[in-house]
């Protein structure tokens, strides 16, 4: 082979005898033709190195850390307008607002701090400014201001978007929501220290902190047919509660829970479902004794707090149910963001992320639930005045003590995933405890999607264990059969046509497994574990039996035929298994096997189980083992048995002593290769199981695949989100998976193969 | 004694080829399986008339086709909550097909054996296949014309047959004009449109241009104009005939001839009959377009998708394995760098075939196609033209999951050509190429065919894949028609596998799917068995010729 391979002594034969034209273009036909074919073979490991870069291209941002720019930075616009209370961004990032603690809203240009206008709030005569809060949720763009003389005014900031010209046009406007009359939130007109308010569609709600109580007003628009004005229910109450130390009032989106905060830590939790009559649900603390809480918010979905102390941590808590079914507020987890203390916290407005500026003007950018540090950055040495991330969390202004806007672009495209949150359990927003939970999507918009890649990891080898647990025995039996004790004439047949079951497209398996085989095992579930039990049993009494028939009709079998032999006899088996298994499971478990699982052990059932996928997939991977173990089997050097026997050992112990031990190495590939099928099958899986991401080990329960999650999810995914790479990551984690398994199990057929031909 | 013989061994021997035994019992099942539930869907079932009582109910009239029957021992029909009595042994239901969804809201229903009072095959028993609704049973009372009866009785039959054939024919020409003749002018009209907006974005878009623009788009309006006045025509012959029925409540229901597929009386009809109604059955199954979201009608789309995918397919992938298969072959060193090679092919062909998908989906039609839209087809922006799943990508994703098939198969006809042939050609002067391309290749030849055929065999059923990277559902229009430029490889297309998995799983009414879905299998099991029968009688044909070659 390899004379002929070299390529120098048929050449040179040939330019030695010729010189004309033909004769180069021959050559030089040879030659490219060469190239070509090179080229074409060494393409194959392009292709597989391609897949292989392609999905670690699209999987590694993932794991990118974000990038924090400054742009620029301008003083403060209209610093005679009175000192910061809020800083905000609109969705382009074009316009921002500044709320001042005299009632001013500066809008100016983000970009290079250009005032566009100043509007006042209107304020009535004799009143001022004591207490200012943001609604919630920030992008409604509510705040609420708390008067001097007990009445308060809601104000939003609005961004109209028109096109003259086809160039984008921001125009920044005022908007009262409940009138433009100040509201009377307290009678007796003592001023409003502290407020909050939400304002929703059809129900807004004021909670305000005047003269050392907290007063409640809420405001339903009752819709009536008939007029065109909604009539406006107002419900006042007054909150049963300590509050002199109240510091920081925050209502959730819903309107029904209240949570009051002491600067001392104190969180009080009411429910104010039912406005009349608040209910206190819960009073603890929540932060280190000696200290004192300095900033806190919601994050993205009003259901957890972010607590941010005096000594720089970050604290996360979340409304819990405990074991008594009562509601307590947890600690979930904690960041500690830095040595001083955190001066503000602000949250995304569309991830669970949030970003903290400390008194040191040092800003850091995390997600809550992958628990990662995205950014930490120095924007100024002073401390902040405030702070403002804009709603696709892509940008962010400072407002740092020495009267300076910083403005920051952020990259930050995937912090929901870290090998954390993929990998281990995370606990989520408002379940009782971490857990591993695959939930992508959802129709909610505050909805936090869920990727923990280890349900569907579980569900994967938990799919390819029972089918390797129905395969594997019966496709290295029948290799040892066919491939050492099988006639040849019945080998001849046998072998492709098992092949032949490989051929058998996976979906008419899965779509036999779900819509015949899985109603069918749910009805004689009893049935089936008798076939499991009653069948090698019937072989061996049988096999027993034959020996003792008399030679002629021994005879009539010639060796090597068993196998024919033994169709009817499991055949018949199995037919008696079935009927014995009826008046049995009557018997013993007074009922179906099933409600028996459920009643006395507590076991569900589900239709499309893990043992419906195993029967099925186990039909799948059987001419996988089978064949390349059988081919195993059948080269070991006949020499090698024949002296076993000539020894003087049985077939038997020929086999397992010389055989199998030889072709070890080619089984264990055969296996190798079967388990990697089993692991990237789709088809079966996907329409076998009922597609949960659960993990149960029960072989009753439903299961779902990284392979099968990835053709339900793929098409639905939006390219390049993270969802999309996650998908990907799915993908490489089950190639690297069968790459690793066949790598391996080649290695080893190669290294058998020489074995072989040196024996 | 028995210790003695399972010393021997001989009983795990036993053991071992009752595995065989299973394997081949699960094969055999599995094929004989789909196989009689795929060729009973298209016979003609009698429709028996039922009088049933359930317990304490008001006694009905049931009429339907007897599906299924399932026998439910006492014990476990009283824990699933029924009453027996203590007589009875085993529960018997049947599952009756009762069609007439758009009267009763169901297509089947159970009905327990003990309590049908009584049991008959009236001959006058009909069955009527719609286009919506499902099928239809009971009994013909009339046929009218304009909403005047024409026909009552015994003539109404016989009436209503040469009816149907009328209302078939006008269908068929409605069909033709709406999917061909309109189908082309809308297909103009968007080529039109999309010239328009390239000469806009070229700011080429001068008077002349627009002119033309505007004339050939006048040319297609009148045209259109015209058919939808034919249309109108054959809208209002089409309607003019129903037929008037009664069902098993009692009740009449009229049904517009429009809507029927066809009429027959299964308990009147004699074995002939019954056999020329089940070819007709199988060819509309293989000729024509699928009805009421694919549970009813033809799957020619779906056979149609899944030849134009192989056969692209096939054009792709076999120059490539051959390729490598000879460089692995005869220019290769063998060493590491061919070791490394099929360790690569091993695993190509080891990947689960949904990562295929997934990376075609990704790189191919998102990056390749994106690509390609910037590059030449910037006018149909906003909407993707190669940018978006499709036959090609398709194809090319499944031409990379068969290469590995095609390489080993070929290496294996090229490894069993005699090195003296070689040599023979090399010493008569040859060059390699020409002794490659005259001898080795031609020789080689059925082994590649062997390869291609078992990649095909793999591309028809591999599903997983083809569900990101261009498979849907119902496709509009078949990838190969009668507008320019004919072959639309960027058009979606339907596919067998996947068209089981859709109707089987995904269908709003799977119970009555099922037996198409099973027809289908069977339709997809055969062409796959005979594929791979076709590829090992080739491979074994090699074998002998080339062991009389070395003898």
């Amino acid at each position: 082979m390899s004379e002929i391979n070299s390529p120098t002594k048929y050449s040179s034969a040939i330019t030695l005898t010729s010189g004309g034209v033909h004769e180069r273009w021959r050559l030089i036909k040879d030659r490219l033709a060469r190239y070509g074919v090179v080229v074409g073979g060494l393409g194959v490991i392009v292709a597989i190195a391609l897949i292989f870069f392609y999905l670690l291209y699209v999987v590694y941002p993932l794991f990118l850390p974000a990038k924090a720019e400054s742009v620029n930075q301008y003083s403060v616009p209209e610093s005679v307008a009175g000192k910061t209370v809020l800083l905000e961004m609109e969705e382009q990032n074009e316009v921002a607002a500044r709320f001042t603690d005299t009632g001013q809203v500066v809008f100016f240009q983000v970009a290079t701090g250009n005032i566009i206008s100043t509007q006042p709030v209107k304020i009535p005569e004799g009143a001022h400014i004591v207490s200012f809060a943001q609604g919630s949720p920030i992008n409604e763009g509510a705040v609420i201001f708390g008067l001097s003389d007990g009445k308060a005014v809601v104000v939003k900031h609005r961004y109209k978007v028109t096109y003259p010209d086809n160039v984008r046009l921001i125009t920044p406007s005022l908007e009262y929501p409940l009138g433009e009359e100040p509201l009377r939130i307290d009678e007796s007109g003592a001023a409003l220290d502290k407020i909050a308010v939400k304002i929703g569609d059809n129900a807004s709600t004021i909670v305000a902190k005047s003269a050392d109580k907290i007063r409640l007003s809420h405001f339903e628009k009752e819709k009536s047919l008939f007029a065109d004005e909604a009539a406006v229910t107002r419900t006042d109450s007054v909150l049963d509660y300590a509050a002199t130390d109240v510091a920081d009032i925050l209502i959730d989106k819903d309107e029904h829970n209240l949570y009051l905060l002491s600067s001392t830590g104190q969180l009080g939790l009411f429910d104010i479902s039912n406005q009349s009559a608040p209910a206190l649900v819960n009073e603890q603390n929540v932060i280190e004794p000696g200290q004192k809480i300095s900033s806190v918010s919601f994050l993205n979905g009003d259901t957890s707090l972010m607590i941010g102390d005096s000594s720089g941590l970050v604290s996360q808590w979340s409304k819990v149910r405990d074991k008594q079914n009562r509601y307590a507020m947890q600690k979930i987890r904690a960041f500690k963001v830095s040595d001083k203390a955190v001066a503000a916290i602000n949250s995304e407005q569309r991830r669970k992320g949030f970003m903290t500026v400390d008194e040191g003007g040092m800003l850091g950018i995390y997600h809550s639930t992958s628990e990662r540090e995205m950014i930490k950055a120095r924007i100024d040495d002073s401390s902040p005045v405030a702070a403002a991330l804009s709603p696709r969390a892509n940008a962010l202004l400072v407002e740092t003590g020495d009267g300076k806007i910083s403005y920051w672009k952020v990259d930050n495209e995937h912090p929901e995933v870290s090998l954390r949150s993929l990998w281990q359990e995370v606990w989520y927003e408002s379940y009782p405890k971490p857990d591993y939970i695959w939930q992508s999507s959802s129709a909610n918009s505050d909805f936090e999607p869920k990727y923990s890649l280890t349900p569907l990891v579980f569900g994967t080898l938990k799919a390819a264990f029972y089918a390797m647990l129905v395969g594997m025995p019966l496709a290295l039996m029948g290799a040892i059969y066919t491939a050492y004790f099988m006639s040849p004439k019945m080998r001849q047949y046998v072998k492709p046509s098992i092949e032949l079951m490989g051929a058998l497209p996976t979906v008419i398996l899965g779509f036999l497994a779900g819509l015949w085989l899985a109603p069918l095992i749910e009805e004689y579930l009893a049935g089936l574990f008798a076939l499991f039990m009653l069948v090698p049993v019937i072989v061996m009494l049988f096999a027993y039996a034959w020996q003792y028939l008399p030679k002629t009709v021994q005879q009539r079998v010639p060796e090597g035929w068993e196998s024919a032999l033994l169709i009817p006899v499991i055949l018949l088996g199995s037919w008696f298994a079935f009927t014995v298994s009826v008046p049995l499971e009557a018997f013993l478990f007074h009922g179906t096997l099933r409600d028996w699982f459920k009643t006395e052990l507590g076991i569900g059932y589900d239709q499309r189980n893990a043992l419906v996928v195993g029967i099925a997939m186990g039909f799948a991977v059987i001419p996988t083992i089978f064949s390349i173990a059988e081919d195993a089997i059948f080269s070991v050097p006949k020499h090698l048995t024949v002296g076993s026997l000539a020894l003087g050992a049985t077939p038997w112990q020929t086999m397992i002593k010389v055989v199998l031990l030889t072709a070890s190495p080619g089984i264990f590939s055969a296996v190798m290769i079967g388990l990697g099928r089993a692991v990237g099958e789709t088809m079966i899986v996907l329409m076998a199981t009922g597609n949960t991401p659960v993990m149960d080990l029960s072989v009753f329960q439903g299961l779902r695949t990284l392979a099968a999650n990835i053709a339900v999810e793929m098409p639905e995914s939006e390219v390049d989100s993270t969802h999309y790479r996650v998908l990907f990551l799915a993908a490489l984690v089950l190639f690297l998976f069968t790459f690793i398994f066949n790598t391996l199990a080649e290695i080893i057929r190669q290294r058998l193969r020489e074995k072989y031909s040196s024996l | 004694m028995i210790r003695l013989w399972f010393k021997s061994g001989v009983p795990w021997i036993w053991l071992n080829a009752a595995a065989v035994s299973t394997c081949l019992i699960m094969i055999v099942g599995v094929l004989g399986l789909v196989a009689v539930r795929g060729v009973g869907h298209f016979w003609p079932h009698q429709v028996a008339q039922f009088s049933y009582q359930d317990e304490g109910k008001q006694p009905q009239v049931i009429i339907g086709e007897k599906v299924e029957t399932s026998i439910t021992p006492t014990a476990m029909a009283k824990s699933t909550g029924f009453i027996m009595a203590d007589d009875e042994d085993t529960l018997v239901q049947y599952l009756i097909k009762t069609g007439n969804r758009d009267v009763t809201g169901t297509d089947f229903r159970w009905i327990q054996k003990r309590n049908i009072k009584e049991q008959s095959e009236p001959a006058d028993m009909m069955v009527i296949e719609r286009r919506e609704w499902g099928n239809f049973y009971g009994q013909l009372l009339e046929v009218k014309e304009n909403g005047k009866t024409i026909a009552t009785g015994e003539q109404a039959w016989p009436v209503l047959q040469t009816k149907i054939d009328e209302a078939l024919a006008i269908f068929k020409q409605i069909t033709h004009l709406e999917k061909k003749e309109i189908g082309a002018i809308n297909y103009g009209l968007e080529r039109l449109r999309l010239k328009q907006r390239k000469l806009e974005l070229k700011n080429s878009l001068d008077d002349a241009a627009k002119q033309e623009i505007a004339a050939e788009k006048a040319s297609y309006d009148a045209e259109y104009k015209q058919y939808q006045v034919q249309l109108a025509e054959l809208y209002q012959k089409i309607r003019r005939d129903s037929l008037v029925a009664k069902t098993e409540s009692g009740s009449t229901k009229e049904i517009p001839l429009a809507k029927v597929v066809r009429a027959f009386q299964p308990n009147t009809m004699s074995l002939f009959d019954k056999i020329a109604h089940y070819g007709t059955k199988v060819v509309e199954f293989l000729t024509d377009d699928p009805r009421e979201a694919n549970t009813e009608g033809g799957i020619f789309p779906a056979i149609f998708g899944t030849v134009m995918m192989v056969m692209m397919m096939s054009v792709i992938v076999t120059p490539f394995g051959v390729i490598a298969a000879v460089y692995l072959r005869e220019y290769a060193k063998q060493g590491f760098t061919t070791r490394l090679i099929r360790i690569a092919v091993n695993n190509l062909a080891g990947v689960p075939s949904v990562v295929y998908g997934v990376f075609g989906l990704g790189f191919f039609v998102y990056i390749l196609g994106g690509n390609i839209d910037q590059l030449f087809f910037p006018e149909a922006a906003p909407a993707p033209v190669f940018g978006t799943p499709g036959l090609l990508w398709a194809s090319i994703t499944l031409a990379l999951l068969t290469l590995p098939v095609v390489i080993v198969s070929t290496e294996e006809g090229l490894a069993r050509i005699p090195s003296s042939i070689r040599e023979g050609s090399l010493a008569l002067g040859a060059t390699k190429l020409e002794t490659l391309w005259l001898t080795v290749l031609p020789m080689a030849s059925p082994a590649m065919m062997t390869g291609l055929i078992l990649a095909v065999a793999r591309a028809a059923g591999e599903v997983a894949p083809l569900m990101l990277v261009g498979v849907v559902k119902l496709a509009p229009t078949l990838p190969l028609d009668g507008n320019f430029p004919f072959l639309h490889l960027d058009r979606k297309f339907m596919h067998l596998g996947f068209h089981i998995y859709d109707v089987g799983f995904q269908s709003p009414n799977v119970e009555a799917a099922r037996p198409l879905v099973y027809a289908t299998a069977l339709l997809l099991v055969l062409v796959i068995i005979g594929l791979n029968l076709a590829a090992i009688i080739i491979r074994n044909n090699l074998r002998e010729k080339y062991r009389a070659l070395e003898g």
